[in-house]
């Protein structure tokens, strides 16, 4: 296993930004002016920024470097659970720099920007399929964001019936961003424990679902990869009691094609365009999270909304019980035309494989690490599996110190401790992307680290030895915290 | 499909290993009456080929220049952005990453941020800036609910000169608190009216944007001096960060939180997004921020190091007790946002800065002469509120015919403003174009 190891190779140095350069530089090319000058008021005016002068070569010189030190899709295999980190199609890149896009205003009068509409009129078209349901927002900038969105509906929903329920339904496997957006309109999250097999009972929901509860959120597949199977009866008895269902779509890589969350009773439901469509994550975003009604709710999505009149498409606010509009614009605009390039460069068969090879490739990695890793649960997973640290408790070898191993073996690792109610959790995403070949040295690696716990723990208690740095200090950085230069 | 590297034999070797016969099989989980049985109803596959060609003909119909030009700011803006910024942006180490949490192995993006957040702070005059937030208009909402919680209290004033879809995306974030939204309206100079500050008691933030939507460059020692003597905080926004270069600091003039738009740092206008929301406060507030924020710290063997760090603020671990629902950002535009400001430079944003408010200057001057009323008489920076004679949409269809997008019409924002029009100029707006423009108007 050892010529899988990474090698240091060649790591240059850089100093930060303002350590840099010379008073007098730019790497800008400054046109020259064709105006008279005419100074503001000196009382409004100060001194300018206090940033460095560089040339354009130290610039492209700093960058260049920072770059190295990154690890990316493009560079290996990104296991991380919940994360769908897919191959990023390189013509979606080139596409989203055609000028007709990248120089386009958000306000353009809508004869000049047909294009654009109709791209947004489409995507909302192809969302809807996919999903089962009959309107999409693509407005909402990230998954989180939807979230908020789908809880303002709900908000809106319950407000427009006369009367505002208090509480939400939340699974104790959910991320934590969806607690959070419900607190945001207000709604106090009960947690929802899943039943022995890891999935939600419904005998569990009816005893929670009263009269003050506006709904519940839950993620299907859930973050334990696991399908929730009893999602009808739940929807059936959140929706008796008055409630409405909110689908979290960032698993969706699991179900294209296979299961239409609308059809199943979900009434709401956002997606991650940077997870299941293929947009990068750029280091943290921009992503961008639309999200899909049933006919009923339509009237809450936010404003402006492209409709169609005589096969031309206008922007309309004519939606008086819209939730409002939740960002300056029409959202990430970049982003939803590489989604749109990737589902038509997919097509319906193309997208049902990828959730069949997603699916295949995440159980195959569970089939080859089951006898040295401890899965959460005993039975075949969807898109991504789960195991606990309990293999490895008489090592005391922590996930976190496999973890840091697998980075000299040269593959990011899976998510770890999240979901909160597997111990030690290692959540492991392949994704369809990735090849049999590229999947089996990644097993190889995961079992000779678990080796390494039981016979060399020193060897993982170093890792990682092989990146720019060893482990940072995340603990001082929190103590004495150091945000500016 | 070339995105799927599977072979017939690879899926049998590895359905062989999981124990199955088809691949449906691995569906079995999936009860019978949740599966979708049909087909999807999506166009089929596309050769990357056809892809471009029809990609290019929906890009094809949209205005743009040099074919247009478009006089149109309001929020967006048309900056030059060096080559370097889009080619270094580009590589894929810094695109197909994700959010930093294995720090050793994404060191790059973690030090592009923190170089991001120091010179953000020190454009905006703050002390600590966030790693970013969606754009301009929820960096404005967010900084408002921060302001509550550091408060306590659960009114916030915003002037109407606020952009007015910033303020609508607040109304949105507002509707389900309870808290109270109050306006303040604006003189005749185009700067909020602050006196209506003293008539209102329990404020937690007042609001202003400076330069505002009408370009007018607000008081901003005068709006802290209000908002203070109530036990305000003043929030200061802005959608033209380029203005920083020139004018004086929001942070040096007593604003407690910064909040606004970055896109004109080098990130292209691409139909409203992504762009790049900026946020900043007082040291002392750092706790309160909502969003991911990136720390200095040390390796085991004591070299620099960079780290998402206080994530105790946050959704991941606090859940509904977080001080946002923020999870992913935007991240690459923020980093897009750190090379404009390294390529620029600060004796070079300071000449850019001049140069806008030169040309905007010029086109305002050229307007007043030929007869067009400009409507506020305070100092403006890079846009402006004018009245065409005989209408403002009847020059704007006028100039439509002649590829010139003379702007925004203010009369459906502003119904006072009927006949007004926002123009905007940038150092990309060449003399004869706004030569071209006036001529036009006075045809």
């Amino acid at each position: 296993m050892s010529e899988s190891l990474g090698t240091t190779g060649l790591v240059l140095n850089e100093p930060l930004l303002w350590e840099r350069g010379k008073k007098g530089r730019c790497g800008f090319s400054m046109p020259a002016g064709d105006v008279p000058s005419s100074p503001l008021p000196a009382e409004l005016t100060g001194d300018g920024p206090d940033f460095p002068d560089l040339s354009e070569i130290e610039v492209v010189r700093h960058y260049t470097r920072l770059s190295t030190w990154n690890f990316g899709v493009d560079t290996g295999l990104y296991p991380l659970g919940s994360c769908t980190m897919k191959y990023n199609p390189k013509i979606n890149e080139k596409l989203a720099g055609l000028r007709g896009f990248a120089a386009a205003h958000p306000l353009l009068p809508s004869v000049l920007s047909q294009g654009a509409l109709q791209l947004v009129f489409d995507l909302e078209r192809f969302l809807a399929e996919i999903t089962g349901l009959d309107a999409v927002t693509l407005q909402p900038a990230a998954g989180a964001q939807g979230e908020l969105t789908g809880m303002l509906i709900i908000h809106a929903y319950h407000r427009l019936r006369g009367k505002q329920r208090t509480k939400i339904l939340i699974p104790d496997t959910a991320h934590g961003t969806n607690p959070a957006s419900a607190a945001l309109c207000g709604y106090l999250p009960v947690p929802v424990p899943s039943g022995p097999d890891g999935i939600l009972l419904p005998e569990t929901v009816v005893g929670l679902m009263d009269s003050e509860t506006a709904g519940i959120m839950i993620t299907n597949p859930n973050t334990l990869g696991l399908f929730e199977a009893n999602i009808r009866e739940i929807a059936r008895i959140v929706h008796d009691r008055g409630g409405l269902v909110y689908g979290d779509g960032a698993n969706m890589n699991a179900v294209l094609g296979v299961v239409k969350p609308g059809a199943v009773g979900v009434d709401i439901l956002h997606l991650n365009l940077h997870k299941t469509f293929s947009t990068p994550h750029g280091g943290g975003g921009p992503g961008a999270g639309p999200v899909a009604v049933r006919k009923d709710l339509v009237r809450f999505l936010p404003v402006p909304r492209v409709v169609e009149r005589n096969g031309a498409y206008e922007l309309s606010e004519g939606f008086p019980e819209s939730v409002g509009r939740v960002m300056a614009f029409h959202g990430h605009f970049g982003v939803l035309l590489r989604a749109h390039a990737y589902i038509l460069s997919m097509g319906p068969d193309g997208l049902k494989q990828v959730s069949r090879l997603a699916v295949l490739n995440a159980n195959y990695i569970r089939e080859k690490l089951k006898d040295v890793l401890h899965p959460a649960f005993d039975r075949p997973c969807m898109h991504e599996c789960v195991f606990s640290d309990q293999n490895q408790q008489e090592t005391g070898i922590t996930t976190l110190e496999m973890a840091k191993r697998l980075i000299d073996y040269g593959y990011h690792p899976p998510t770890i401790y999240f979901p909160l109610v597997v111990h030690g959790a290692i959540m492991i995403e392949p994704t369809e992307t990735e090849t049999k070949e590229d999947l089996d040295g990644f097993i190889e690696a995961f079992r000779s680290v678990v080796r390494e716990a039981g016979e060399n723990p020193g060897v993982i208690r170093e890792a990682p030895v092989r990146c720019k740095l060893r482990r940072v200090d995340e603990t001082a950085a929190a103590r004495n915290p150091c945000l500016t230069g | 499909m070339r995105y799927l590297p599977h072979t017939d034999g690879d899926i049998a070797a590895m359905l062989g290993t999981v124990g199955l016969k088809e691949l449906d099989d691995l569906f079995a989980a999936v009860p019978g009456d949740c599966r979708f049985k049909g087909a999807l109803q999506l166009p089929e596959a596309m050769s990357e080929w056809a892809l471009e060609e029809l990609v290019g003909r929906l890009a094809g119909r949209m205005a743009v220049s040099p074919e247009y030009s478009v006089f149109l700011g309001a929020g967006s803006y048309d900056h030059y952005i060096p080559a370097t910024v889009s080619s270094l942006l580009g590589r894929s180490e810094f695109v197909t990453s994700y959010t930093p949490y294995q720090p050793e192995m994404l060191q790059g993006t973690l030090q592009g941020i923190y170089e991001y957040q120091t010179l953000a702070a020190r454009l905006m005059g703050m002390e600590v800036a966030t790693a970013s937030h969606y754009d301009g208009a929820t960096a404005l909402a967010e900084a408002l609910l921060m302001a509550v919680r550091i408060t306590g209290r659960k009114k916030v004033a915003l002037s109407r000169a606020i952009h007015p879809h910033y303020r609508q995306v607040v109304r949105t974030y507002f509707a389900p608190t309870g808290y109270e939204l109050l306006e303040l309206p604006y003189l005749e100079t185009g700067l909020t009216d602050l006196d209506r500050i003293r008539e209102i008691q329990d404020l937690a933030a007042v609001a202003v944007q400076s330069p505002n939507f009408f370009g007018c460059i607000e008081n901003l020692p005068a709006a802290a001096q209000r908002a203070h003597s109530g036990g305000a905080l003043l929030v200061s926004g802005f959608t033209e960060a380029l203005a920083f270069g020139l004018l004086k600091s929001p942070g040096s003039q007593g604003a407690d939180i910064v909040a606004g738009e970055g896109q004109s740092l080098g990130i292209p206008r691409s139909f409203g997004g992504p762009a790049l929301g900026m946020l900043a406060s007082r040291k002392r507030h750092m706790r309160s921020l909502p969003g991911r924020l990136v720390g200095k710290t040390k390796d085991r063997d004591g070299k620099r190091g960079f780290v998402l760090t206080l994530a105790t603020r946050e959704q991941h671990i606090r859940r509904e007790k977080a001080t946002s629902n923020i999870c992913s950002n935007n991240s690459l535009c923020a980093l897009a946002a750190a090379m404009y400001m390294a390529s620029i430079g600060g004796t070079g944003i300071r000449e850019l800065a001049s140069l806008n408010h030169d040309k905007a200057e010029y086109l305002k001057n050229a307007l007043r002469d030929a007869g067009c009323p400009i409507r506020f008489s305070g100092p403006t920076f890079n846009e402006f509120v004018v009245r065409f004679p005989g209408g403002f949409d009847a020059a704007y269809r006028h100039l439509l015919e002649k590829r010139i997008v003379a702007g925004l019409s203010l009369g459906g924002y502003y119904p006072e403003l009927a006949d007004h029009g926002l123009l905007c100029v940038t150092e990309t707006c060449s003399r004869e174009a706004m030569d071209r423009l006036v001529e036009e108007v006075t045809a």
